[in-house]
């Protein structure tokens, strides 16, 4: 009983000290809870699918931003991993009969194996030229999907997946909290010591490698990292869609992802998985128009880069919230003084 | 004669596409060498002007010629505002300038499709008729899309190598300040090469029209081919972009002619080569390696 109510004051005060200090910290906890509280409210449907194909999206982006934006390795052909997971996992669950909780971890390994073979030559190139490079890659094996229609089912793709679970509630339980726990991983690991070895090789890589740093391992990793996650949600999208079509490799589902990133920030993760929650409910909405839907897409987003470049999330997090100039600790915007070293905030 | 006849067919698709490819790619490569903006809308202008020709030869009955003039204009000053609201503003953010330009040609591709609806439409040819050679149709339209593009090309050589606008650019993209300091106005040069590399994206689609079918869908594949011309041949390199242009257009060429299944293989062709190339040489072919900057 003592120790029970031990851990409770300790987790009290970390609340308090630690989370409700700042408002992002709020945020993102009332995140948390509005997300996996939602179907207590309300059960439609509708509103279920598109979270849940929101959910799906989110990892996506995020683990664009965990290759590109962390390590600076521009990828422009995010659409493979997320087309090779759903496929690897639309074939087993079909030929080897496999249950989703099979085939989506298996079309994962699979994305991490097209995160090597990319990875590979791309390690020699840089910047512009590795971004259109990678660019290429979802195409050359979108041709390969469209020559060989009899494995692959050619334009109309793999149909006829097994369910996620059986109803939809589930099915949205499953993604949701798969969403959550992903994304938190893939944010500790930019926290971790491995994190802090890709923020540098995008700042120098010249003194990485001179501090003693395998970089291309780094590089590779990264890569492979990136890849699981992205095979997995591709593996997700396939079992709720119940389809793997070619439409998982275009170069539009590139773009989008790197406009996702983009529009909600880099090098953040919450940027990319908030810009998510943003912009593909919204375009949900603009179906009422469905002739202006990619317009106003298309308009939002270019208005909202030019006014914020570095994305929409740091630029609203900068305005609630100002860094210490002498300890580096973030502290609300109201306070006039910092919080841990009391130096004037200005 | 069959194979006689095959080789003919890939020399002129090869050669017309090839032609096309360069045009396309060296006024990509143009405004990445002096502004080191990467221009994703860059082939959704040349949709636009395909556009603006079908509007000007269907809706305003102007003659060919003047319609094909009418939207080189028109398309370079919407792309000469465009680039002053959307592109400059952002310029210094890569990342920014990528996603914004690709926002700019969906955004295009809606507009166009709003207007013109999905349908697939078609622009008639300038010159009619065809003649043969060895029982291959080469039609006049075909002929003088290929004389356009080369000649196209040799007054852009002309323009960047003669004269002193020519100069200003080509030190420009060498190095910005000093050129600034030379007394060039840095910010002018970028304008007017925005617009000489809208127009001759203009000027391609005014040229291509006649062959193909118009949708505002047009301009996602030579895009990738640009990119992956501009790629091979080394970025900012214009000798690059053009021995890149030829090769790529005859790689798709062959495919098509050659392989079974060869329509849906040509891009994935054409793309392996280029990674091919850049296994080998990843600056390009005739990219330059600069020390890296820190």
């Amino acid at each position: 009983m003592g120790l029970l109510g031990f851990y409770l004051r300790k987790l009290f005060n970390i609340l308090k000290g630690e989370v409700l200090v700042l408002p992002s910290r709020v945020i993102v906890g009332i995140f948390f809870l509005v997300v996996l509280l939602l179907p207590a409210v309300t059960q439609d449907p509708y509103l279920l699918r598109i979270l849940i194909l929101t959910s799906i999206f989110a990892i996506l982006a995020a683990s664009w931003d965990l290759l590109s934006g962390f390590t600076g390795q521009i990828n422009f052909g995010h659409a493979l991993f997320f087309g090779v997971g759903a496929y690897t996992a639309a074939l087993l669950n079909l030929h080897a009969k496999l249950p989703p909780w099979g085939s989506i971890p298996l079309g994962a390994m699979g994305a991490v194996l097209a995160g090597l073979i990319i990875g590979i030559p791309c390690l020699r190139l840089r910047g512009t030229y590795l971004a259109l490079t990678t660019l290429a890659f979802p195409i050359i094996l979108m041709g390969i999907v469209f020559a060989f229609p009899s494995i692959t089912g050619g334009e109309l793709g793999l149909s006829g997946l097994s369910r996620l679970s059986g109803s939809r509630l589930s099915d949205y339980y499953i993604t949701v909290v798969v969403m959550l726990g992903l994304v938190t991983i893939m944010w500790k690991i930019t926290d971790s010591n491995t994190g802090i070895i890709f923020h540098a090789i995008r700042e120098d890589e010249v003194a990485v490698r001179a501090a003693g740093i395998n970089t291309t391992r780094y590089k590779l990793l990264a890569f492979c990292l990136s890849g699981f996650f992205a095979g997995i949600s591709g593996g997700f999208y396939a079992h709720f869609m119940r389809i793997a079509g070619p439409s998982t490799l275009e170069v539009t589902m590139s773009f989008t992802v790197v406009i996702w990133a983009i529009f909600g920030g880099i090098v953040t993760i919450y940027g990319p998985v908030g810009a998510v929650f943003v912009l593909f409910p919204l375009l949900e909405f603009f179906r009422f128009w469905p002739e202006y839907r990619m317009l106003m897409f298309a308009v939002i987003v270019l208005l909202i880069l030019l006014y914020m470049p570095d994305g929409l999330f740091p630029w609203l997090r900068d305005k609630v919230e100002t860094e210490c100039p002498r300890c580096k600790i973030r502290n609300i915007a109201t306070r006039k003084t910092c919080r841990i070293c009391t130096a004037p905030l200005d | 004669m069959r194979r006689g006849t095959m080789l003919l067919d890939i020399l002129i698709s090869g050669l017309i596409s090839g032609s096309i490819y360069a045009l396309l790619a060296i006024s990509f490569s143009l405004i990445y060498g002096i502004a080191r903006i990467v221009n994703l809308a860059h082939t959704a202008f040349y949709m636009v002007a395909s556009y603006c020709i079908y509007l000007g030869i269907y809706k305003l009955h102007m003659h060919p010629v003047w319609g094909m003039l009418l939207s080189v204009i028109i398309v370079t000053l919407f792309g000469l505002i465009s680039y002053k609201l959307f592109m400059d503003p952002i310029r210094e953010h890569e990342a920014a300038v990528l996603i914004g330009t690709i926002a700019l040609a969906m955004a295009m591709q809606e507009i166009m499709l709003l207007i013109f609806t999905g349908d697939y439409l078609s622009v008639p040819a300038l010159i009619d008729g065809y003649f043969k050679i060895f029982s291959v149709k080469v039609f006049y339209q075909q002929l003088l899309t290929f004389v356009v593009a080369l000649s196209i090309l040799a007054a852009l050589w002309v323009l960047l190598i003669k004269t002193r606008l020519g100069l200003a650019i080509r030190s420009t993209a060498e190095d910005r300040e000093v050129a600034n300091l030379m007394g060039m106005d840095e910010s002018r040069v970028t304008m007017i090469t925005m617009g000489i590399s809208v127009a001759l994206a203009a000027l391609t689609g005014a040229v291509i029209a006649p062959l193909t079918t118009l949708s505002p869908f047009m301009w996602t594949h030579p895009l990738i081919m640009v990119l992956a011309v501009v790629v091979l041949g080394g970025m900012g390199s214009i000798k690059g972009s053009f021995v890149g242009a030829y090769i790529l257009g005859f790689a798709e060429a062959i495919v098509v002619f050659v392989a079974p299944m060869g329509a849906y293989l040509k891009g994935s062709v054409a793309l392996s080569i280029m990674i091919l190339v850049l296994l080998i040489r990843p600056e390009g072919l005739f990219g330059v390696v600069f020390e890296e900057e820190r």
